[in-house]
């Protein structure tokens, strides 16, 4: 029977095609849909947890509850101690340290005036070591524009954007002015060793980024860091995984008598992203609910349409001795065939056009000039195994639900008519 | 003697028509054997569709008892009326009603794959079925390929090729000339003779009345008379 329901699919394309067109349309905008927010907010995640949260991130519980001030005066001392504790205690994890701050930007002409100034958002890492990986972390060899990285300490490097509005070429000279750790003033020069673009418009128009143990000779921050960040080894987070770390960690460390204590904070419990998180799925189910919804009804409609049209094939089947049931039961499996069909092509569609995105992306550049937020200036979309039946699936549900609501009529048939219904 | 397989008794039909009801079939008593050629004359409105249908298991009587090889078709829910009619009872409408988008070979096979049959079974049967209206040679082609003459075949090799005891036709030849009603004709009354099976038609042509051994005149729902014409086929 099978055999002989995909030979009239086959046949009477009045019958399958525009289901299967619909469905793959269906199918395929909720594949590319899934995948662009998984991509999108997968890139924002991931962007944020390389600039700013790591997959978890330890700060004293006083610099956590200002870490928006930067107030290092309230750094974790000792940073070299931790490390290696967390090293040790918890080995599936790459730690760094990083220290953030702020200060002003000064620019000397060839007679030592100020040419020009500007505010900087300045973060230190670990660029000499060679161990800590932050180099390729934050793409900073590909991400240069300009120059190279630095090599040595009194070396630096700073945003494009921000370069360009300073008018600064690599060899130019800079002070930075800015407060120590203690409260006190300082300054100290910095050789301009490239410009980089991270694609992130709050880190190019400001970013100034130095060696860490240059910042923690002029912060005065000796053995000292804002934050230990730390990223899981696989490289893809998992918020079971750093839920269990996060747990044990603040239960041995985090003391409630010292404020300047060590607590660990998972990426998804840092600059609301649990909530962009819960988005992204809230989103994505949406999207599948909204589509089964809407591809339910419009082949409904197309299920009563054929029902009218297969009208007498029903009746001479009817008479043949097929019973009611047994022709319903037909056309859900018709169904099933014609949403298996639909739904793989939107698939195939669905992921083609995703991977196109993937790898060209969407610039949103333009609509990020004055953002703060950390996010990339281009958004791909991203293949995952879901979007392989995240489409696949409902495409299917919708087809036989659609069915199933309008072969209800074939119930509602009287045999008793088939002989003038059929002479007709 | 040929045993009974139709027994009508007192069979009455009445239809709601708004608020009040119309007649159709008035205390209908009639019994058919095995291998009878028989049909229903007369005119429009007197009832042969609606006793087609009882006879058929598609419809129920409103009073009175019609019993179809032994059952009791009032008493059948959906599912067995279904079943009676899959495995004993063929139907010939007066449109072919081929499925436009099968074959000839298709369009015959359908009626098997409700049975269930094996696919070589099923081959050998739609053959058979096919070779005794002739049109082995167009198995394969679709129903808008072939003639009016040729379609009705195909729609009597579709009904006979489950072997059924009972082939109900209704107004078989209405739609065919002279000739091809006369080769439809000849083609049902030598498969009467070879299968043993009871034909009934519904009609008023006068080329099938003359080849059929029993006419049951109706007239307003009543059996006007019941005229046996070979009474060596109804012994």
């Amino acid at each position: 029977m099978i055999q002989f329901l995909l030979k009239g699919i086959i046949r009477d394309k009045s019958r399958s095609i525009l289901p299967i067109i619909i469905i793959a349309i269906g199918v395929g905008l909720t594949v590319l849909l899934s995948g662009y927010l998984k991509g999108a907010f997968g890139d924002i995640i991931d962007q944020n947890a390389r600039f700013e949260t790591g997959h978890v991130k330890i700060m004293t519980q006083a610099y956590a509850e200002n870490k928006d001030q930067v107030p290092n005066d309230l750094a974790l001392l000792d940073a070299s101690g931790w490390i290696d504790t967390l090293h040790n205690e918890i080995p599936q994890m790459q730690w760094v340290q990083r220290i953030k701050f702020g200060g002003l930007i000064d620019v000397p002409d060839k007679d030592g005036n100020t040419r020009a100034q500007g505010p900087a958002t300045g973060m230190a890492l670990d660029l000499f070591s060679g161990k800590s990986g932050e180099n390729k972390r934050m793409n900073l060899e590909s991400s240069l524009i300009t120059g190279a990285l630095p090599k040595k300490a009194g070396e630096a490097i700073i945003g494009h954007d921000f370069s360009e509005k300073l008018d600064l070429k690599i060899g130019d000279e800079i002070t930075l002015f800015g407060s120590t750790m203690n409260g006190s003033m300082t300054f100290k020069t910095f050789e301009i060793k490239g410009t980089i673009k991270f694609g992130t418009s709050a880190m190019d128009k400001g970013a100034l980024i130095i060696d860490l143990t240059d910042a923690q000779q002029m912060l005065d921050m000796e053995n000292a860091t804002g934050e230990i960040l730390g990223f899981l080894k696989s490289g893809v987070y998992d918020q079971p995984e750093v839920d269990n770390i996060s747990e044990e960690f603040n239960n041995e460390y985090k003391l409630a008598t010292d404020e300047f204590s060590p607590e660990m904070f998972t990426l998804r419990e840092q600059n609301n992203l649990a909530s962009l998180l819960d988005y992204a799925d809230v989103m994505s189910a949406l999207f599948v609910f909204i589509f089964v919804l809407a591809m339910s009804i419009v082949l409904w409609n197309t299920g009563l349409l054929g029902g009218l049209r297969r009208y007498q094939e029903f009746g001479i089947r009817l008479a043949l001795g097929e019973s009611k049931g047994k022709i319903y039961r037909s056309m859900v499996l018709e169904a099933v065939l014609i949403g298996i069909i639909g739904s793989v092509l939107g698939t195939i569609i669905g992921i083609a056009i995703t991977y196109y995105l993937q790898v060209v992306g969407i610039d949103i550049s333009g609509y990020l000039n004055n953002s703060s937020m950390i996010m990339p200036t281009v958004l791909r979309s991203k293949i995952t195994p879901s979007l392989f039946y995240i489409g696949f699936i409902p495409g299917v549900v919708a087809m036989v639900f659609g069915t199933m609501l309008a072969g209800i009529g074939i119930y509602k048939r009287e045999t008793a008519n088939l002989f003038n219904e059929l002479e007709v | 003697m040929n045993s009974t397989i139709i027994s009508l008794k007192n069979i009455t039909k009445r239809f709601k028509v708004g608020e009040g009801e119309f007649t159709a079939l008035k205390d209908i008593n009639l019994d058919f054997k095995k291998g009878e050629f028989a049909g229903f004359v007369g005119p429009s409105g007197s009832g042969k569709t609606t006793l087609l249908n009882i006879i058929g298991s598609l419809d129920s009587p409103t009073e009175g008892q019609a019993l179809v090889m032994n059952k009791d078709i009032a008493k059948l829910s959906h599912k067995e009326s279904a079943a009676l009619r899959n495995h004993h009872i063929g139907f010939i409408f007066q449109v072919y009603n081929l499925l436009p988008v099968y074959t000839v070979y298709e369009n015959v096979e359908f009626a098997l794959l409700l049975q269930n049959h094996s696919k070589a079974k099923r081959h050998k049967m739609v053959m058979e079925a096919l070779e005794w209206v002739g049109l082995t040679a167009i198995a394969d082609k679709k129903p808008d390929k072939i003639s009016g003459g040729e379609g009705q075949r195909v729609a009597i090799a579709r009904a006979m090729v489950k072997r059924p005891e009972l082939l109900i036709a209704d107004e078989p030849t209405a739609n065919l000339d002279a000739e091809n009603a006369h080769i439809i004709l000849k083609m049902m009354k030598k498969l009467n003779k070879e299968l043993d099976t009871t034909f009934l038609f519904s009609t008023h042509d006068e080329k099938v009345m003359k080849y059929l051994n029993r006419i049951v005149h109706l007239r307003d729902g009543s059996v006007e008379e019941d005229e046996i014409i070979v009474k060596e086929a109804y012994q």
